[in-house]
């Protein structure tokens, strides 16, 4: 895993400042970018960054520490992203997420010892007509119960 | 009644431009390009009375005509997809199903208001929506209904997407500027509003996507037959996304102003087997909740207001007599001490305590007098913040407070009530 920008990153990320009125704007983007690539943010990556658009060091980890999709340490292979909020809760996401909690062994906010996983909870997906619902990845998964998180989990590599 | 917005068979992958022209698709654009002048697309909006999608009701056309008129600096529009609001799934539809309806609203809303620059700001977990969307928009430049030269006319309008990182403020619109400008998203102080200073420093206006979407058929059909599709104040239909203890959880599109028990007991299938209605959040979770007695209430704007909870997103929560509840409360207020920004001191505090308080109560380690100083914490929060969140955070407390005290002060352990 990468701490730093790859040359081809600091390419794309040069390329998409300069069509903003102000470099900074391109902040959000790079650091999905950043992320996409090197799996988080490392203070390393957030210095190179901040190079580039020149902006100074602490207004990218102001950023990546405000918004929650940003990490600054390494995540589990399947980020599993279970909701919490009310539509979820409703119809039974706390039973989800505590299947998910007793075949993987951790608790929210945890990475299982091997890397695979890494388990949070989260506020609303925008999901909720599929409630319970979670996100492994970018992945949408919804209508769930716990026999659905065990295939669900047994689908995965 | 015709279904405008949510005419896709269910399951249905995203309908490419081809697909979109054989339903007439772009003909609105071209319509409004071709043989109306902006300011009389501003005028059909306005007498259309569309108010803003996303929460707040404005009018969409008064909004566009505070944008101050040929003075030099370029004007954006911002595209407010950030759709965070709990129990709100509409634009994810529009978006990801039916993203040349948003593109052709983009279109016939630049050019009223003289912009020719859009930035779509979608929520970062939408992240393959915002790609099907980068697709759409290449798929439009290429053949002319986006870029420089719009079908020979002359105008040009590019438009950009945007992702957001997982914040809920961002969907207030000065904070999502913040944020499109690369900063954490801490709203400004207005004013300046930003229809006078907003994205970079210039005139912006900020529409929702469900707004935006609605152009095309307003400008096709006229602005009579778009306002008889809803109520004299509040023309048009509406998405309404229904979710909780229901049979058929889902998108609606019906009129503005359907009754909100026929939503829930007939479009929505009504009550899950065995349980019985306890409780209704009609708006997106910042809405004050209505019992289950107060569901005879037309779904507008001013119809809400006047039962005391507001229309906001549309986004229905049904409640069963299952669910306790101080269960309710507590992801109402956990929510909004995990999103408050930080940056009024109101706001950061208040939401973190009301979490606390209500912790307390639902671990029925409640003490004598929690409820009442769980109102005192909302009233210290209401009306001093610099945003809408300080707002939406007290205002379902307050409500449940005053609805359901009863039953939260069951939860206080008796030797702790007498205490």
């Amino acid at each position: 895993m990468s701490t730093v920008l790859s040359s081809g990153l600091k390419d794309r990320i040069a390329a998409l400042a300069v069509r903003y009125p102000r470099k900074q704007a391109a902040l959000l983007p790079a650091l999905h970018w950043i992320q996409d690539e090197n799996g988080f943010i490392a203070p390393e990556a957030e210095r190179d960054l901040a190079a580039l658009l020149e902006i100074k060091p602490i207004q990218v980890r102001e950023a990546v520490a405000f918004y929650t999709m940003f990490h600054r340490r390494p995540m589990g292979r399947y980020h599993v992203q279970v909701c919490d909020n009310l539509s979820c809760d409703i119809r039974g996401g706390a039973t989800v997420l505590a299947r998910l909690q007793e075949r993987l062994g951790i608790g929210p906010g945890e990475t299982t010892a091997d890397g695979k996983f890494t388990l949070t909870t989260v506020e609303c997906l925008g999901a909720c007509e599929k409630a319970p619902c979670l996100m492994i990845n970018f992945d949408y998964h919804g209508s769930l119960d716990p026999d659905r998180v065990d295939r669900l989990l047994e689908s995965l590599e | 009644m015709p279904s405008r917005l949510l005419d896709l068979e269910p399951g249905a992958g995203p309908r490419g431009l081809a697909a979109y022209r054989e339903r007439g698709g772009y003909s609105a654009a071209r319509k409004a390009l071709s043989s109306m002048t902006p300011a009389d697309v501003r005028e059909e909006v306005k007498k259309a009375r569309l108010r803003g999608r996303g929460g707040a009701g404005f009018p969409a056309g008064i909004k566009w005509s505070f944008v101050p008129q040929e003075e030099g600096r370029p004007v954006y529009l911002c595209v407010n997809a950030d759709e965070g609001e709990p129990g709100t799934f509409k634009d994810k539809y529009i978006l990801g199903h039916n993203p040349h309806l948003l593109l052709e609203g983009i279109v016939i809303a630049g050019y009223a208001v003289g912009i020719h620059s859009a930035y779509v700001y979608i929520r970062g977990e939408y992240e393959l929506i915002a790609r099907r969307l980068e697709d759409a928009i290449v798929e439009a430049t290429a053949c002319g209904f986006l870029g420089a030269d719009i079908q020979g006319t002359g105008f040009a309008l590019d438009v950009a997407v945007h992702r957001g990182a997982g914040a809920y403020v961002c969907g207030e619109e000065t904070a999502l500027l913040e944020s499109l400008e690369g900063k954490r998203g801490w709203p400004r102080l207005k004013p300046p509003f930003p229809a006078v200073v907003g994205l970079f420093s210039s005139p912006t206006v900020i529409n929702n996507v469900e707004t935006l979407a609605n152009l095309p058929g307003l400008i096709r059909d006229g602005s009579a037959a778009f306002l008889a599709l809803g109520c004299p104040q509040d023309g048009g239909t509406r998405l309404f996304g229904v979710s909780g203890a229901v049979v058929k959880p889902g998108l609606f599109e019906l009129s503005v102003g359907a009754s909100l028990r026929e939503i829930i007991f007939q479009h929505a299938g009504g009550m899950l087997p065995g349980k019985m209605l306890k409780a209704v959040i009609p708006g997106g979770l910042s809405s004050p909740i209505l019992k289950a007695d107060e569901i005879d209430v037309a779904m507008d704007f001013d119809s809400l207001a006047a039962s005391g909870s507001m229309l906001g997103s549309a986004g229905i929560i049904v409640i069963g007599d299952d669910t306790p509840i101080l269960r309710v409360l507590d992801r109402i207020v956990k929510f909004y001490a995990h999103e408050s920004c930080g940056q009024c001191t109101p706001c950061r505090l208040g939401t973190a305590w009301m979490a606390k308080l209500v912790r307390r109560l639902s671990a029925g380690e409640g003490r004598q007098g929690d409820v009442t100083e769980l109102e005192r914490v909302a009233s210290m929060i209401r009306g001093r913040t610099l945003c809408p969140l300080g707002d939406a955070a007290v205002l379902p407390v307050l409500a449940v407070v005053s609805k359901f005290r009863d039953e939260l002060e069951t939860s206080i352990p008796p030797e702790s009530r007498r205490a």
